[in-house]
């Protein structure tokens, strides 16, 4: 520090800005600070950023002298230990799952939690070493992750639960150490304690007392939390005239709509797919982890799917969807169409289905036909399996079409056999959509003098037409936000309070059905972030209190209510140990539906048939950001999108004919080329004048005319991974296009351009419909059958690729002298995966596998271990025949490729099989990676690992070896797993158990399409599947002999379609 | 056989000959031409070295490398610079047990060649590793660990190939320099020079005891470095055919590569003796017979390498295999196909001009295709490499290779690098053999 700079007063210097911006504002008018950006105009501001960022200092011309460096080291060293001096709370915050007698160093202890999404809890099982969470799975205790009741008899099913969770809750890890996070407590970017906060808020609250709280505003996104509740009714009482809103954009007003619309209340619904055998999907995407109760719903829907010896039949999944997705790749039939004629078409459906309906004579078969959509064949089939098919309304879909699903599923009788009705999960159901409307018009009417954002981020992902600009926030006097990040609207309000990660707090949350599920964290804050019932306690008298006494006291009142009678201190601990509170999952309850769907019919079938020309355009949330929230996630930004392959960004996916509309010519030629990434960009303009540039991605089986954009992309203050005003911006915000009354879709949307091309970093390029000479099905990578052919075709199923080696075979079965003789391989059921991408996130959680960024993706870089390739099959780009996924990890060949050719040892065929990878020997001649058919190696091209930031050293699973620079690495079967287990295994005296040691992509996956275990053992799970006549081999022909192999894909089409 | 013209000019005599060549080494001026050279080549080596050393510090994914095309110009260069090297051992060595004279004039400088390309080839193989400062771990030391490296990886085999090629071609061409050292030693007039050569010259009297010694070592070396002609490119090319990569793993690779190798070093052995002849009025030296006889056999592996290309095909075909057929229709119609032709017009059609016996008496001409043909076997080992890796067997891994500025810098540092060491070379050493070009004047002929 030089002398000059010493004299610096920084109070000083912004107190002068301060004044500086306030002599401006008579003159300005409306003119206020929003962000550094604006004030850094002036040159004294510019000098007070350059100080106060350490980046920008002049580091290296600092003269540092001794006496200053000895005291910053002082200082440092004392702020270093003051972090370690955090005393654990009193709470017991620990009560095991796994009971070791106490925590042992280097042994991982689970708790469980739940990870909150749209209100709803995903319950986890959370690993702890040492005191730091490194990875989430499922909760296997939880009622949602039971085994499911199909069959009753099941060889293959585990009856355990499942460890099964979805890719979001498993990111949410790297969320929690992520360095971006706000750290401090702010009033206008000044850095401020908890009890000035405090104070203000106390002072502003004596003020609304006489108001009886009629300034005060509370907005949130989706709550379930009845703790959280409690406090907001008490809060209530004292603050009668306080309101409370809540929106997030990816809410399901239209499924509560369409539930009013037809039982005249909101209910929640829920479904049991393992009871089904036909079902219908109305648009809905219930296989992706966007869909509360995927999970579940996953699980149940494969084992309704899975053939053995004594099932010999599947159910049967018919989609009608506006733009590809999971759900319809699995389905035995898909029809993609126009959004604008879902109405009609679920209308026909309906009608067909036995529900009368008064508006049948409105119904343009015809247009309805010219979609080729059998609707009578499917009607029949859904009538021959009354009380044993489901019709789901995907939330994208007006309300009528829910309430058009809940009239098929009571005209089909599966009311209470496999649809069930609740009471609405929310605390308070509300349509969002008016609540928004509501707070915005207050605001505009200068009603609100407190308005307390508590989680969400309204600025950015509000509707167009009720955007939360700064005129309308600054008529609020004093605006709260208590969030993760400081984002776009804590960059609008006086006090940004960071908000503690679920693994830091206390609360409580309802899973799909109602099962209330206990937050429990695992780690004190990092950042000293508060949760909401810390924010809430202020408003109330006792300000102080602590959120685990909110918890525990509020759960104290409520034992009886759900009829235990234990003491309560043995319940309260078993509840947390279990991570729910038992019996709290909803009763089911009965709805009748209400004869008058008519008159609605007909004004959506009136209003669908104006829809102006030009392209409809379809909003979903992104399958890897969601709405925006993950933003900051590298993993989830590089985690491929399940279709189109595409990472860090969102696109407009659009069909090859479409393409060829809007961008005046195929990109052929690029695709000839290899450049498939290199796409056009074009303006979409919609009716309203709205207008976004993004880039056009061609996906197969896009409807034509129909353009459809994911949420959640073009963050301004996402973060250095989600984007950052200083920082290129990642993806397109298409939040600008979408308006209140139109959240999922709309019509009459004109396309611009093209104007200019963009760079799209996709793992995988559509390769797969360029030459019918050389096509995939060729090469038979992916399998699939139908169930006829199954049973009934020929038996070519089981060919054996012998080929003679040079080399002498191993021998798994005598490795040493009382070796338990294990030799390990995977089966992986290609009927069961639905490309939800969980093994991926779930191998890169435990296997500290770097984010790499977006320019070494567009290079080919990636380094997952595990894959998820998709293909599509047929030859007509706008009409595949079929989607497939196909996850894949290392196959560990016993003949492997990989390793004769490797110098220097570095990758070595281990006594049981496994192909290791050595690498401290490995120098990285990359002969692996070349040599290796499947191209499962992933190599550092670089120092990939960010070795610097304290917080990912916390995050990293100590039994794996973080890679450095020059050295490949690939999937190891999670040897340190395997590991794990043998010295348990080899403590007890006996040999590893079926299913003992499981992977991580195996934990995670929900449809159980993993299957790990030992092959020498004739009745392990997996033996029993490779034993399988659908068991074969990944490019067997190479006599690799893989240790991983494939189980072909059944569907189950109607043979009365063609 | 036309060529009639003589392998040296008739009018030259023991003493002029060595007049001649040494006077460039010690007598003659340094042409600026040749310090301009040495400075643009000596810049272009510091290319080399920057590049070397932000690939050490930052990473090798500098270069344009990935997955699926986890090789890419670096290996293609390796196999390039090698292949270079091939017509100074082929001239050396089996053109002096097939006695075939003309080799006199230009084994020197052919030799000198396939040092210097040894030595960039012998760059890229280390610093092409992720970590290159255990380049020494593929060597087999004796090590605490008391692991060997593995004797079952072709790059393992290259380690040995290429070093013995190297340390051969070092001797061979040391030994057939210690005569013309004495020359040098005794020619001198400055001081260092004197005590350099004198030194070089391991204290050569040419007595006719060292003479018989020289003679029966120097055919002994020949010896030596004969199989390496075959064995070097051969198991260079057992890099890929070991490989289970449609478009590697082909039992053809060994010939289709040696014949390469020479085709290629033919080709840079005219693309610098023309202008260098020309320069230093080596033409009584170097004479037209030189440039037909070499077009000759440029000809002539370029046909053998043609074939090559050919079966390939064929084999594409034949083989009825999915893998190899799309190999060869990717080659052809994929995203790389305009180097697949322009490999084709550089090495199959551009050479068949030397049927004509005009074209290989026209300098101009010869040296326009030998350019080509350089070109065209930079193309060949770009096809062979990459397009082969960047649509393999799973089309879901299926990739595109972009070389980066890096990848070029150290190209182009390595042509610096070696055009330093060449300039350097013809700076100090005479750049032709001059005992052995007294052997063939019609006054060495002794009747019996």
């Amino acid at each position: 520090m030089s002398e000059s700079d010493r004299h610096i007063n920084f109070k000083l210097m912004r107190d002068h800005i301060l004044a500086l911006q306030d002599a401006e504002q008579p003159r300005g008018g409306k003119k206020y600070w929003r962000s550094l950006e604006e004030l850094a105009d002036t040159p004294q501001f510019r000098e007070f950023v350059a100080r106060e960022f350490p980046q920008q200092a002049e580091g290296w011309n600092d003269p540092v002298e001794r006496r200053t460096f000895l005291k910053l080291m002082g200082a440092s060293l004392a702020l270093a230990g003051l972090t370690g001096c955090v005393f654990q709370p009193p709470e017991k915050i620990v009560p095991y799952v796994n009971q070791p007698e106490e925590q042992v160093p280097g042994k991982a202890l689970f708790y469980a939690s739940a990870a909150p999404l749209l209100g709803l809890a995903t319950p986890v099982l959370v690993r702890s070493n040492e005191g730091r969470p490194t990875k989430i799975e499922g909760n296997p205790d939880h009622p949602n992750n039971r085994p499911v009741d199909f069959p009753a008899e099941d060889p293959y099913r585990d009856p355990r639960g499942s460890s099964a969770t979805d890719i979001f809750s498993q990111a949410s890890i790297l969320s929690l150490y992520d360095p971006d996070r706000s750290q401090t407590l702010t009033y206008r970017e000044d850095i401020r304690t908890w009890t000035a906060f405090v104070g203000e808020i106390r002072v502003a609250l004596e003020e609304q007392r006489a108001k009886q709280g009629g300034g005060i505003r509370f907005f949130t996104e989706t709550i379930t939390s009845p703790s959280l509740g409690a406090m907001m009714n008490e809060l209530r009482t004292t603050f009668p005239q306080a309101k409370w809103h809540q929106y997030e954009p990816a809410n399901r007003d239209n499924a509560r709509a369409g539930a009013v619309m037809a039982f005249g209340q909101p209910v929640n619904t829920t479904y049991k797919f393992d009871l089904a055998q036909r079902i219908l999907s109305l648009d809905a995407d219930f296989l992706s982890p966007v869909m509360p109760g995927y999970v579940r719903y996953s699980r149940e829907f494969i084992a309704r799917r899975r053939v053995s010896e004594n099932i010999r039949e599947m159910n049967r999944l018919y989609v009608i969807e506006t733009t590809p997705s999971n759900t319809g790749a699995m389905a035995d039939h898909t029809w993609t169409v126009k959004p604008s004629l879902m109405v009609a078409i679920a209308a026909f459906l309906a009608a067909g289905s036995g529900q009368t309906l008064g508006a049948e004579t409105q119904l343009d078969v015809n247009a309805l036909n010219a979609e080729g959509i059998p609707l009578d064949v499917i009607t029949r089939d859904l009538q021959q399996y009354r009380g044993a098919s489901i019709v789901i309304a995907g939330d994208g879909q007006p309300p009528i079409v829910h309430a058009l699903a809940h009239a098929m599923n009571n005209a089909l009788g599966n009311v209470g056999k496999t649809v069930f009705y609740t009471d609405p999960l929310e605390i308070n159901s509300v349509d969002q959509r008016q609540s928004l409307q509501e707070l915005v018009n207050d605001l505009d009417a200068g009603l609100v003098d407190l308005l307390v954002i508590m989680g969400g981020n309204p600025v950015y992902n509000a509707p167009a037409d009720l955007r939360f600009t700064f005129e309308r926030m600054q008529k609020a006097k004093l605006r709260v936000h208590l969030s993760e990040y400081r984002d776009e609207t804590s960059e609008f309000c006086h006090w940004h309070v960071p908000a503690a990660h679920y693994l830091e707090s206390w609360g409580d949350a309802r899973s799909y059905d109602g099962t209330v599920t206990i937050v429990q964290p695992l780690i004190q804050p990092l950042y000293d972030g508060k949760t909401p019932h810390e924010l809430l306690a202020v408003f109330s008298d006792q300000y102080d209190r602590r959120p685990y006494d909110i918890v525990r006291t509020f759960w104290q009142g409520e034992q009886a209510k759900t009829g235990s009678t234990t003491d309560f201190e043995t319940w309260w601990r078993q509840s947390i140990h279990d991570g729910f509170i038992p019996n709290t999952a909803f009763q089911t309850k009965t709805v009748s539906v209400q004869a008058n769907l008519g008159s609605p019919l007909q004004s959506a079938l009136q209003s669908s048939r104006t829809a102006g020309s030009g392209f409809e355009l379809v909003y979903r949330p992104d399958p890897s950001v969601y709405d925006g929230r993950f933003a900051n996630n590298g993993w989830l930004q590089e985690l491929p999108k399940p279709l189109t392959k595409v990472t860090w960004d969102n696109v407009a996916i659009v069909s090859p004919n479409t393409a060829q509309q809007i961008t005046g010519g195929p990109k052929q030629e690029n695709a000839k080329k290899g450049r498939e990434n290199y796409v056009p960009t074009v303006d979409l303009v919609t009716q309203q004048g709205a207008r976004v540039r993004v880039p056009v991605w061609v996906m197969p089986g896009q409807p034509d005319g129909v353009i459809t954009v994911h949420l959640g992309y073009g963050r301004r203050l996402a973060g250095r991974v989600g984007g950052a005003a200083t920082e290129e911006q990642v993806g397109f915000d298409v939040y600008h296009l979408r308006t209140s009354w139109e959240p999922w879709f709309t019509t009459g949307v004109r396309v611009e351009g093209p104007n200019g091309s963009h760079v799209i970093a996709t793992t995988q390029l559509h390769f797969n419909l360029e030459d019918p000479n050389f096509s995939t099905e060729q090469r038979d990578i992916v399998r699939s059958e139908t169930l006829e052919e199954f049973l009934h075709g020929d038996k070519h199923h089981d060919e054996k690729h012998e080929h003679p080696s040079i080399y002498p075979e191993y021998d798994y079965k005598n490795q040493a002298e009382n070796a338990p003789n294990y030799a390990w391989g995977m089966a992986i059921d290609l009927n069961n995966c639905i490309g939800c991408n969980g093994c991926t996130i779930a191998c890169q959680a435990e296997n500290n596998i770097p984010v790499v960024g977006k320019t070494e993706v567009i290079r080919s870089r990636e380094m997952h271990w595990i894959r998820v390739d998709t293909y599509f099959s047929g030859f007509d780009p706008n009409n595949p025949k079929g989607i497939n996924f196909m996850p894949v990890p290392c196959m560990h060949c016993e003949n492997a490729p990989c390793e004769p050719v490797c110098p220097v040892h570095a990758t070595v065929h281990s006594a049981e099989g496994l192909n290791d990878m050595v690498y401290n020997r490995c120098v990285g001649t990359k002969y692996c990676s070349n040599n290796c058919p499947y191209k499962v190696r992933r190599f550092n091209f670089f120092l990939y690992q960010d070795w610097d930031t304290p917080t990912y050293q916390l995050m990293r699973n100590p039994e794996v070896t973080v890679r450095s620079r020059g050295v490949m690495e690939k999937c190891t079967y999670c040897v340190q797993r395997i590991q794990n287990g043998k010295i348990q295994a080899e403590l007890e005296d006996r040999r590893l158990r079926d299913g003992e040691v499981v992977t991580a992509c195996q934990a995670v996956c929900p449809t159980e399409a993993i299957v790990f275990g030992d092959i020498n053992d004739p009745n392990s799970r997996v033996s029993k599947l490779k034993a399988s006549e659908r068991n074969y081999s990944l490019l067997g022909e190479l006599n690799t002999k893989p240790r991983t192999t494939y189980l072909t894909q059944l569907k189950n089409p109607n043979p009365e379609i063609k | 056989m036309h060529s009639t013209a003589p392998v040296i000019d008739p009018g030259l005599t023991f003493a002029s000959v060595t007049d001649k060549i040494s006077s460039i080494v010690l007598k003659r001026k340094t042409s600026l031409a040749w310090f301009f050279g040495f400075a643009i080549s000596f810049a272009l080596f510091q290319l080399m070295l920057l590049t070397i050393t932000n690939l050490v510090f930052v990473g090798i994914g500098l270069w344009g490398v990935n997955v699926p095309v986890a090789w890419g110009v670096d290996i293609l260069n390796f196999v390039w610079w090698i292949g270079i090297g091939h017509a100074g051992t082929l001239i050396s060595a089996i053109l002096l047990l097939l006695r075939q004279r003309w080799r006199t004039s230009i084994n020197r400088f052919a030799e000198a060649m396939t040092l210097f390309a040894v030595a960039q080839a012998g760059m890229y193989p280390i610093f092409h590793l992720g970590r290159p400062w255990l380049m020494y771990w593929l060597f087999p030391y004796p090590n605490t660990m008391g692991i060997w490296p593995q004797f079952r990886s072709p790059l393992m085999w290259d380690v040995f190939a290429v070093s013995t090629y190297a340390t051969v071609s070092a001797m061979f061409w040391f030994v057939g320099l210690i005569p013309d050292f004495a020359t040098l030693r005794d020619r001198a007039r400055s001081k260092p020079f004197q005590i350099l050569y004198g030194m070089l010259a391991m204290g050569w009297r040419g007595s006719a005891r060292h003479w018989h010694r020289y003679e029966m070592a120097y055919l002994l070396l020949a010896g030596l470095a004969t199989p390496l002609v075959l064995s070097v490119h051969t198991i260079v090319s057992f890099d890929f055919a070991v490989g289970i990569i449609p478009g590697w793993h082909a039992t053809i690779f060994p010939p289709y590569f040696v014949a390469g190798a020479i085709y290629a070093g033919f080709a840079m052995v005219l693309l610098l003796t023309i202008p260098l002849r020309r320069f230093y009025g080596l033409e009584g030296f170097i004479t037209m017979r030189h440039m037909h006889n070499m077009a000759k056999v440029m000809l002539a592996t370029g046909l053998i390498v043609g074939y090559g290309y050919i079966m390939e095909a064929f084999f594409g075909w034949y083989s009825g295999n999915k893998y190899e057929r799309f190999m060869i229709w990717n080659r052809m119609h994929g995203p790389y196909s305009l180097y697949y032709w322009a490999l084709i017009l550089c090495n199959i059609i551009a050479p068949q001009f030397l049927w004509i016996k005009k074209v290989r008496s026209n300098l101009l001409a010869l040296w326009v295709i030998s350019f080509i043909v350089s070109i065209g076997m930079w193309l060949e080992r770009f096809v062979i490499v990459v397009t082969s890796l960047h649509r393999d067997y799973l089309p879901s891994s299926w990739g595109m290779y972009e070389p980066t500025q890096w990848d070029w810098g150290m190209f182009i540092g390595t042509i610096g690098f070696f055009f330093t060491l060449l300039f350097l070379f013809i700076r100090f050493l005479p750049m032709i053999s001059i005992f052995e070009m007294r052997t063939i004047l019609p006054e060495a002929e002794v009747e019996e």
